[in-house]
């Protein structure tokens, strides 16, 4: 993917430019992703300026999306922290390679690392090299902005609409359901998920009223353990490269 | 609508959870590249985190304070499957998926 064009250097103008052209193929998945997210945010009852709050104070997608219906539901706020500690627990992996080096200025390299998406971090990876401050925020930004104005489009489509759509809701299962089959590419991911839908079966059945966060805590533990006896038999790394 | 001191809260706690995730590892970035149990971890939780998700969001769909409303898991259940048969039929293409998945329980949810 990386071609002379991409690693020539420009001038600022020419790298906006370059570094919104990047961001418009995953635009064209993030911005109706926006919109279904603030249709859901009307469908549950919240004022439409939760879109954008939500958007802006965690611009992280696939969180925001649960934390509508949590927010909505009055969930406890300590399930919410763990929700958003584990659901995004990856990011923790995108420093190694993402190239924040570029940029000097502290509040544009804060902005930069807030504003560290899963999209943020699959663009890098796939062009890993000639990325500059301009180009790097440029592309940043532009994420973002497909993400807030779709989610007003959808709060504005919502509210346009006389009655809420039954049923629209199952947006938010489908966009899990197609991530875990994402992730779950090769044979070696078969155990983890199937760990964590037993973990998830136990906790609905014990605990019903709290069974995401039961579920995620007997998976963390159950993951302990599978470490702990990886390491017994003395075969812990055998897969542990992080794509 | 939840109390506005709540919702703010929330705001705050998932926004700096979030922003910690990414940004701490800048700063600790050597001993946990060395980590064995992050990588371990890293490599493990998100397939686990994502099906846990997916489960708790499909069984919201039909389970409400009177039980579970078995008509609408129907619906739930075949949606789930129009879902995954779309996304690994035609090419992971997950707009469509999510578009054809939604469109299913809609559907029925609403005609039947």
């Amino acid at each position: 993917m990386t071609s002379q064009a991409i690693e020539e250097p420009r001038g600022r103008r020419a790298e906006i430019a370059f570094g919104i052209r990047l961001s418009l193929p995953a635009g064209l998945g993030m911005f109706p992703l926006g919109v279904a997210f603030g249709i859901l945010v009307i469908q549950y009852g919240l004022p439409w300026w939760m879109a954008p709050a939500l958007s802006i104070a965690v611009y992280a997608g696939s969180v925001e999306l649960l934390l509508v219906g949590l927010i909505a539901a009055a969930t406890p706020l300590a399930t919410i922290a763990l929700t958003t500690l584990l659901v995004n627990f990856r990011h923790v992996f995108y420093a190694f390679t993402f190239p924040l080096h570029v940029v000097r200025n502290p509040v544009a390299k804060a902005y930069s690392v807030y504003a560290l998406t899963d999209e943020s971090y699959a663009i890098t990876a796939v062009n890993p090299r000639g990325w500059t401050a301009p180009r790097l925020l440029a592309t940043q930004l532009a994420f973002q902005c497909y993400w807030v104005f779709g989610g007003l489009a959808g709060v504005l489509f919502a509210s346009a609409l006389p009655g809420p759509i039954e049923g629209l809701e199952f947006a938010l299962v489908a966009l899990f359901i197609t991530l875990t089959l994402d992730a779950c590419r090769t044979r070696s991911q078969v155990p983890s998920l199937v760990m964590a839908l037993a973990c998830f079966a136990a906790a609905h059945l014990l605990l019903p009223e709290q069974s995401l966060f039961v579920a995620m805590m007997l998976f963390v533990v159950a993951l302990a353990v599978r470490y702990a006896l990886s390491r017994q038999r003395g075969q812990p790394e055998k897969e542990t490269t992080v794509a | 609508m939840p109390d506005l001191g709540y919702v703010i809260a929330a705001l705050v706690i998932a926004g700096a959870i979030t922003v910690a995730l990414r940004a701490v590892p800048f700063a600790v970035l050597k001993p946990l590249r060395e980590s064995r149990l992050v990588l371990a971890l890293g490599l493990w939780m998100p397939v686990g985190i994502l099906g846990i998700l997916a489960a708790s969001t499909w069984t919201g769909t039909f389970t409400g304070d009177a039980g579970i409303n078995w008509t609408t898991a129907t619906h739930a259940a075949l949606a789930a499957a129009v879902t995954i048969a779309v996304h690994l039929l035609f090419g992971r293409r997950t707009l469509l998926s999510i578009g054809l998945g939604t469109l299913t329980f809609v559907l029925l949810v609403n005609l039947l």
